[in-house]
């Protein structure tokens, strides 16, 4: 850390605010040092950051896991567990210094002052007080008297565009969906008026259309209260459209700041500027090359970092950088901490653009995966959920299909059909290479099994954490491919490395590697049986955007060598349209759109293909006309009659919407849409 | 800890040590683990070699001298056959160490298998085996074990197995909701896809896993099984004479209490209780590493 920072951190001009003046900031945090004590060691998570929010202002901070984003969140409100501690700084709220208020003085800052919304609001509601009742609390809090207190309760959540909010203030917390617990997360945190509110990613566990609602929810609020507003998230495209200005961490150190549009369009430092080319954005496919990425990890917490933080992971990086710690440096009205940051957008690539040899698809040829009808009602008696019902698709030799929908549209039921993990309703609907395949994975031969493998969402559950990858990936091997003991290791590392993992790795446990690489070993024990189809269920959902690209990167690779085939399930359209050919959309189980990438992306598309798109927050930060659905998604226990989408429909046409079930009707050949519009309309009235 | 684990979740290596050795060391620290631990070591190690060290051989009858009080001779005095009660006390952990881990040894073994079978398949077989568990569960343990000797007749091979037999359940309970969460997990479907059958994922994938409840449970059995053999001792029914057992030694002299010959129970006493609250500090530091 150097003096100059400090200096600059007092005199440093921030671009144009709402109101400047004499009207002090809303959140101030100068040169703060922070740590956290494990096992009688300090490690430092947080070095000499510096930002403030001015008033009305709308403040981003973005970065992946483990940057200390949280940490800054916890210490404006000085809510940090037992064992953190700040060592150096201040923090002043609304011009209060944090550090030298009192427990009294500092509960009423926290009741009056700041607020803060959390990721997930069904635990930060409490379970046992019905939401009027937790409302209240806080207008009885400021004094006014329980019938008040309830009429005032009912107006925020009017304010959160909850039309009718008696109701819901006589339900508990898990009677409502989690869109809906996050609007009354939010306007209890609304409820005192805040001049900050903290929102640390308050969208990250939603689904897109209703992420989609709860973004358009805060950006209005934001226009209708002088709410400043610290937004933090690791998801780059929000903050683009959510912030005025953002500042970018890196392993505890702000490393860039500036107004959002600036920090996007033309980054200065090489953490930003790799962080963004990790991105698959405007409709990049995996034959216009590979992704960027960013090499190294992040470095360990307390590690001891001489010179520029970033270094190690920099393709700018020289003896200089490795040596001395770059200043904020100051230009215009935003800092790079970085010493070549004239020169950061010319980052040289990590990882070659070359195109993975394209696969080439004949569609003449037998399709190596054919469901026909497939379905599957859980449950029996009166209560049955159809979780999946006749979805009919092919998936050619070589072919990524892509699987996109909300949650509870099917996806996963679909992907454990396949896997057998799970039986279909009725036998013989999932066809493997003509061949029609039992439904229970005990039932079927060594060749099917060894012919469909899987990628888990979540490595750490899907890895068995009491082996070593060694032992992970070798029993793969024993079990699928049969390969002898004496040809075993060499297979083994012939395995390991096609995936790119180091063979240092091999005697390592799950526990000690981070979520990328554990995504390689399951990877890698997906391949081991050289399978025909590999269904990947959301693979980097869990993993950082810089790890994200090096997987999608993998996953085409491995492609193009082995003309696997992939069920391609995720919730990101980005990563979706990066790896699919084609794309089947599901929404309540049912198959609504399947088509080609491009034509799916471009139109003419389904209704709820359109919403889904238009959810999606660009990285340029700009809204386009956005197609908005009402209301929840409905329960799968009761579905809509007739077209089961009806009922958030933005082009519903009416009864026969409401009565009729369309048929899944070709736009052309290739592209089925399930809609009682015929497709050329379709295509016009979005134009 | 929802700090902790951003902070170490993010990096390639942050702990090379492994699990095992980070508990240990934990272990290590604990002074409760520790002074647990050193009780019991003393009383294994006089379980082993004791014999050997003792200057009066506890078995030999001294009628000349019987109920002596403590004294030089005799530090902890003699008992009503004139033996020598040091020598008893110290050389009297050995059967019931003995016959005590056996059991548990026993209760945990069956009650993992029955915890793994149940947790794993549910269903019927979960329904069927669990209304037994709780049946048992619902017996006493030192009326039923009593009951069994009455019937099987006593011998130390008997105490065993009824004492295991009835751990089993109640380590099957615990087991399988430890199994039921495994079961859950990715792995397990994983293990299925590529065609490993039921009893590999549940003995090879699973049971590593369940092995810090596992290990919990059986160090707390191990102090109910020590309690309960002492109890069937004293009533007649565990430990035959002439071992220096204590359970047997208070039964057969606590009668002399009124006489005044306090030391022909009172360290007897005291060794059954210093045992038991060795076992269970170990089992309480255990339990404080691995459950959180």
């Amino acid at each position: 850390m150097t003096v100059d920072s400090v200096v600059e951190a007092e005199i440093i001009p921030i671009a144009p605010t709402p109101i400047v003046g004499v009207v002090p900031d809303a959140l101030t945090v100068d040169n703060l040092d922070l740590a956290y004590r494990v096992r009688g060691h300090d490690r430092q998570v947080l070095r000499s950051v510096s930002f403030r929010i001015g008033r009305g202002e709308s403040y981003g901070l973005v970065g992946e896991s483990g940057c200390g984003k949280s940490t800054v969140a916890l210490a404006a409100v000085r809510y940090l567990p037992r064992n953190g501690h700040i060592r150096n700084g201040r923090i002043l709220v609304d011009d209060r210094d944090l550090m030298s208020l009192d427990d009294g003085a500092l509960r009423q800052l926290r009741a009056s002052t700041v607020s803060m919304v959390y990721q997930d609001p069904g635990r930060a509601l409490n379970p046992s007080l019905k939401i009027g009742r937790q409302m209240s609390e806080i207008f009885e809090l400021k004094g006014e008297s329980k019938n008040d207190s309830f009429d005032l309760s009912a107006q925020m959540l009017m304010r959160v565009q909850i039309a009718d909010p008696l109701p819901v203030l006589d339900r508990y917390p898990h009677q409502l969906s989690g869109g809906m617990q996050q609007r009354v997360a939010i306007a209890m945190a609304l409820s005192i008026d805040p001049k900050l509110l903290i929102l640390d990613e308050p969208t990250t566990g939603l689904d897109a259309t209703v992420e989609a609602e709860v973004l358009d929810l805060i950006a209005k609020l934001r226009g209708e209260l002088a709410t400043s507003v610290l937004f933090i998230s690791h998801n780059l495209a929000v903050i683009a459209r959510m912030c005025d200005r953002v500042g970018v961490l890196y392993a505890g150190t702000l490393v860039e700041e500036g107004t959002t549009a600036e920090v996007f369009h033309q980054p200065r430092h090489p953490y930003t500027v790799g962080l963004l080319r990790c991105l698959p954005r405007r409709g990049r496919r995996k034959d216009h090359g590979r992704l960027d990425t960013i090499p190294g990890f992040l470095p360990a917490p307390g590690a001891k970092i001489t010179g520029c933080v970033f270094a190690p992971r920099c393709g700018l990086a020289d003896d200089h950088c490795r040596s001395v710690e770059p200043e904020l440096y100051k230009l215009g009205f935003r800092r790079s901490r970085c010493h070549y940051h004239d020169r950061a957008p010319d980052l040289p690539r990590a990882t070659p653009s070359d195109l993975p040899t394209a696969v080439a698809i004949d569609r003449r040829q037998q399709p190596v995966l054919r469901t026909t009808r497939l379905a599957k009602t859980f449950g029996a008696g009166d209560r049955h959920v159809r979780a999946l019902t006749d979805v009919s698709l092919e998936l050619w030799p070589g072919e990524t299909l892509g699987l996109v929908g909300e949650s509870g549209s099917g996806k996963t039921t679909f992907a454990r059909l396949l896997m057998g993990l799970v039986a279909p309703d009725t036998a013989n609907s999932i066809e493997l290479d003509g061949k029609a395949l039992a439904g229970r994975i005990d039932s079927r031969g060594p060749e099917s099994i060894k012919a469909l493998q899987i990628v888990f969402q979540n490595p750490d559950s899907a890895l068995n954490r009491a082996r070593s990858v060694k032992n992970l990936v070798g029993r793969a091997l024993a079990k699928l491919a049969k390969v002898p003991r004496g040809q075993r290791m060499e297979r083994l590392l012939a395995l390991t490395r096609a995936v790119r993992l180091a063979d240092r790795y091999l005697p390592a446990r799950p526990r000690q590697l981070s979520g990328g690489l554990k995504q390689r070993v399951a990877i890698a024990r997906a391949f081991a049986g050289d399978p025909r189809i590999v269904v990947c269920d959301e693979p980097t959902s869990a993993l950082d955007v810089s790890v994200q690209a090096a997987i999608l990167n993998l996953l085409a690779d491995l492609q193009a060598e082995r003309r696997v085939s992939y069920i391609f399930i995720s919730h990101d359209l980005g990563t979706v349209r990066y790896l699919s050919d084609r794309i089947a959309v599901l929404y309540l189980g049912r198959l609504m759109e399947i088509g080609p990438a491009e034509r799916v992306f471009s139109g003419p598309h389904h209704p709820y293909t359109e919403a889904l798109l238009s959810a999606v927050p660009a990285l340029d930060g700009q809204t386009r006309d956005r197609v908005r659905l009402e209301g929840e998604i409905p329960s799968a226990i009761n579905p809509p009659s007739g077209c089961v989408f009806h009922t958030r429909c933005p082009r519903c046409l009416g009864d026969i919407c409401r009565k009729v079930e369309p048929p899944l009707l070709s736009a052309d050949p290739e592209h089925g849409i399930r809609c009682h519009i015929p497709a050329d309309e379709l295509g016009r009235a979005e134009a | 800890m929802s700090v902790a684990t951003e902070v170490s979740g993010a990096t390639e290596t942050a702990s090379t040590r492994s699990a095992r050795a980070e508990r240990l060391r934990l272990l290590l620290r604990s002074p409760t683990f520790l002074f647990g631990m050193f009780v019991l070591l003393f009383w294994i190690g006089c379980a082993l070699i004791g014999a050997q060290l003792v200057p009066v051989d506890p078995y030999a009858d001294d009628m000349m001298n019987i109920l002596a009080p403590p004294s030089a001779d005799h530090w902890f005095g003699t008992d009503s056959l004139g033996r020598d009660v040091f020598g008893r006390v110290i050389t009297g952990s050995r059967d019931i160490l003995t016959i005590a881990p056996l059991a548990t040894l026993l209760g945990t073994v069956l009650g993992t298998a029955l915890g793994l079978v149940t947790g794993y398949f549910r269903g019927v077989i979960d329904d069927a085996i669990s209304r037994l568990v709780e049946a048992v569960l619902a017996l006493p343990l030192v009326i039923t074990a009593l009951l069994a000797l009455v019937a099987l007749g006593t011998s130390s091979v008997t105490v065993v197995v009824v004492i295991g037999l009835v751990f089993a359940p109640i380590i099957a309970r615990t087991v399988r909701s430890a199994v039921l969460l495994e079961r859950g997990l990715d792995y397990v479907a994983a293990a299925k896809l590529r065609g490993e059958g039921s009893a590999y994922i549940m003995f090879v994938e699973i049971l590593p896993n369940v092995m810090p409840p596992i290990l919990v449970e059986a160090t707390v059995r191990l102090g109910y099984a020590i309690f309960t053999v002492a109890t069937l001792s004293f009533l007649g029914f565990g430990i035959q004479p002439p071992s220096p057992d204590w359970g047997l030694a208070i039964s057969e002299s606590y009668g002399m209490i009124n006489g005044g010959f306090w030391w022909t129970v009172l360290f007897d006493a005291l060794a059954i209780a210093s045992l038991v609250v060795a076992v269970n500090l170990v089992a309480d530091a255990i339990h404080g590493v691995f459950e959180t």
